[in-house]
């Protein structure tokens, strides 16, 4: 029998749900291997019966954690896919601010109306047994992801940072060009792929497991920056796992 | 209130998120007596806050974070961003950069409308509750719909680097550029798609029995002398003429609904309408000859009142995109293109300022409208969202119609009513990302 397979969403902007659309072809082939009864994005039943729950979006309302719970309850396993489920995402530039004027800056005198707290990854309230990380995710890597879970592996996510992939494909330096990157303590796996389009890294995979803070504070002596400059491009995505809850 | 055979009867309709849109929506019906009592269109969707987040941001950073709005079209959020930027900074952008930007956003437009009419509509046409099994019944179809999406995709990641949260769009033009090999073979697969376009044209003509339904609203929407508009343009409504864009807070006259976290829009009437639809009422004669070729095969013509023929104007929005890229990638070669450096970034001079940015996405007219300050950090923004100023039109569609389908039954009316929300392509997730509010 194939494994029944749902997606659900929390606060995000669908984007990594888009990108499983953007498989096409693959998609096709992917839909021989598993049976998809779960996706409100492009599809109108709905079963509470399945085996893989991918879940995109962060956690940014209490009332939001039973249905996640729900979720855990009915999934053998959890995927968390994207950015904003896996390490809180963009959402989370908002823990930095006072929520009560995040509120009134958005909905003025009905502020009071409309909840929300600090924006957290889903493993912040389940257990969660899968990542594909990315700010969208990499469709590929997607793939094989669901690969690993079908075979019953554990899906490989690399432990070092995006400079080693950077290095490989042979770009120059942000740092060289006079641009700040968080390349050096951004988990690998997009093989630097906003640098290869001519940017910096902007850190959307989150932080490795043991980034080498010393050798960040070298880079940043060396090429005249300041804490400051750091801890700006920190904040974009590393909000949750810097700890601002 | 009666139906129109006189009947009067009871139904109460209440669809918890309605699938196969972008984010959480949902409707609540109550008829007693052939009376309608309540009917709401509400959303549910948590909201982000993005016009909190970006208060205290870099003018270089301002794209990247505002592009995350919306996974679907976060090529038209950037754009929309980088225009209110440049704006605000006094930055204008070379002829080249601005070709190969209209070519993104046709890449986009493309994208979504061939996704919502080929994942999102079809399936409601042929009678089943998603693409998965048309893959088995009508493989032909579907493989066409793939392979125009698949086309649509790769022309983003050529222009752009990727499809969403597209990395070469920043401030002043592009971190790097596409060759003239990639835009000539582009143009090829431009070429062929037009056979593939008319098919799909053809297929839906043959199945689309959309509700004959009329109700007279204000459509608003970019316009231009010059083009189909929506790169740049004025502002324009189908009652009351054009604007420059700079007034738009008095054509968005956005308020809040206690049952929904997404903000409503209201100009001249109670509600008005923006999207695939608005835009053809409004520039239906700066279409490309293959769009109006379209348009013929359903008898489109401006001014539509049908808001289910919006799906309808998104075909013809299709085949106008196709055509109008390869002009751009015409007049691209005839020039030449001009080499940039590697990793491109142009040296902007700081200053403070406030800048408005209205691009047309797929959904409709986006606005960004920032502030900065002398040292380039963002003070306060204002986003206003298609969705957002199409949610007040989509409820008062809904109070006109369910009169004249209370003879069906409560399935049918059902079902009448997600098709009539999916006919607008809301994108819920971006909705609530940009409710604002006037500062006091």
């Amino acid at each position: 029998m194939k494994p029944k397979v749902a997606f659900f969403d929390f606060a995000g902007c669908e984007g990594d749900q888009l990108q499983v659309a953007n498989l096409e072809e693959d998609l096709l082939t992917l839909l021989g291997q598993v049976e998809v009864v779960s996706f409100r994005e492009i599809m109108k039943e709905h079963n509470e019966d399945y085996d893989i729950a991918f879940i995109e979006g962060s956690c940014t309302r209490l009332q939001d954690e039973d249905r996640l719970k729900q979720i855990r309850k009915n999934a053998k396993i959890v995927v968390a896919i994207g950015s904003c489920a896996t390490i809180g995402g963009i959402n989370a530039l908002k823990n930095y601010k006072n929520l009560d004027e995040v509120r009134q800056i958005v909905y003025g005198e009905s502020a009071r109306l409309f909840d929300t707290y600090a924006a957290r990854p889903i493993d912040a309230i389940i257990p969660v047994d899968a990542y594909v990380h990315g700010c969208p995710i990499d469709r590929n890597e997607f793939l094989q992801v669901v690969k690993s879970l079908l075979l019953g592996k554990k899906p490989e996510v690399p432990n070092y940072p995006v400079c080693v992939e950077c290095k490989k494909n042979e770009n120059i330096c942000a740092f060289d060009r006079g641009q700040f990157c968080v390349g050096p303590v951004t988990r690998a796996g997009c093989n630097s792929c906003c640098i290869n389009e001519g940017t910096i890294c902007w850190g959307c995979r989150g932080l490795i497991d043991n980034p080498n803070e010393n050798s960040q504070k070298e880079i940043l002596i060396k090429y005249g920056l300041t804490v400051d400059d750091a801890i700006g491009k920190f904040k974009l995505y590393f909000g949750w796992q810097e700890g601002k809850r | 209130m009666k139906d129109e055979k006189g009947c009067e009867k009871n139904l109460e309709i209440k669809v918890h998120y309605v699938t196969r849109v972008e984010g959480h929506g949902n409707i609540y019906v109550n008829v007693k007596n052939g009376t309608l009592e309540k009917c709401e269109w509400s959303i549910p969707e948590a909201p982000r806050f993005f016009e909190a987040m970006v208060v205290g941001r870099h003018w270089n950073e301002l794209h990247h974070i505002t592009s995350r709005i919306c996974g679907i079209c976060s090529i038209g959020h950037t754009l929309a961003s980088l225009k209110a930027t440049e704006a605000a900074m006094g930055i204008t952008i070379s002829e080249q950069d601005l070709k190969l930007r209209k070519l993104a956003l046709h890449a986009e437009n493309l994208q979504s409308h061939i996704l919502h009419i080929g994942f999102l509509v079809l399936p409601d046409l042929l009678g089943v509750g998603s693409v998965i099994p048309l893959a088995t019944s009508n493989p032909t179809e579907v493989k066409t719909v793939l392979s125009l999406h698949r086309m649509a995709n790769e022309m983003s990641n050529v222009i752009c680097g990727r499809t969403t949260h597209p990395q070469r769009l920043i401030p002043g033009g592009f971190s790097k550029i596409p060759t003239m090999k990639e835009l000539v073979a582009l143009r090829k697969r431009l070429q062929d798609s037009l056979s593939s376009i008319e098919a799909v044209a053809n297929l839906v003509e043959s199945t689309a029995k959309f509700p004959d339904f009329k109700r007279e609203t204000e459509f608003i929407g970019l316009t231009s002398a010059d083009e189909y508009a929506l790169y740049d343009g004025q502002l324009a409504s189908t009652d009351t003429g054009n604007a420059p864009v700079k007034e738009y807070l008095s054509y968005t006259n956005e308020y809040i609904v206690p049952i929904s976290t997404a903000k409503r829009a209201k100009h001249a009437r109670d509600s008005y309408m923006v999207g695939a639809l608005a835009r053809f009422n409004l520039n239906y004669e700066k279409l490309s000859p293959f769009g109006k070729k379209v348009a013929g095969i359903f008898g489109l013509k401006p001014i539509c009142h049908n808001p289910f023929m919006n799906n309808i104007a998104q075909l013809v929005e299709i085949a106008h995109s196709v055509e109008d890229s390869i002009r751009l990638i015409d007049e691209l070669e005839a020039t030449g293109l001009k080499p940039q450096p590697e990793y491109h970034k142009l040296d902007i001079k700081i200053k403070a300022g406030s800048g408005v940015g209205a691009v047309e996405v797929p959904r409709g007219i986006l606005f960004h409208d920032y502030t900065y300050n002398a040292k380039g950090v963002c003070t306060k923004a204002n986003c206003i969202i298609p969705t957002n100023q199409n949610h007040g039109n989509i409820e008062l569609d809904m109070k006109a119609l369910i009169p004249k389908i209370l003879d069906k039954t409560p399935k049918e009316v059902e079902l009448t009513l997600e098709m009539l929300v999916r006919a607008y392509d809301p994108c819920i997730s971006c909705s609530t990302h940009y409710l604002t509010v006037n500062f006091v």
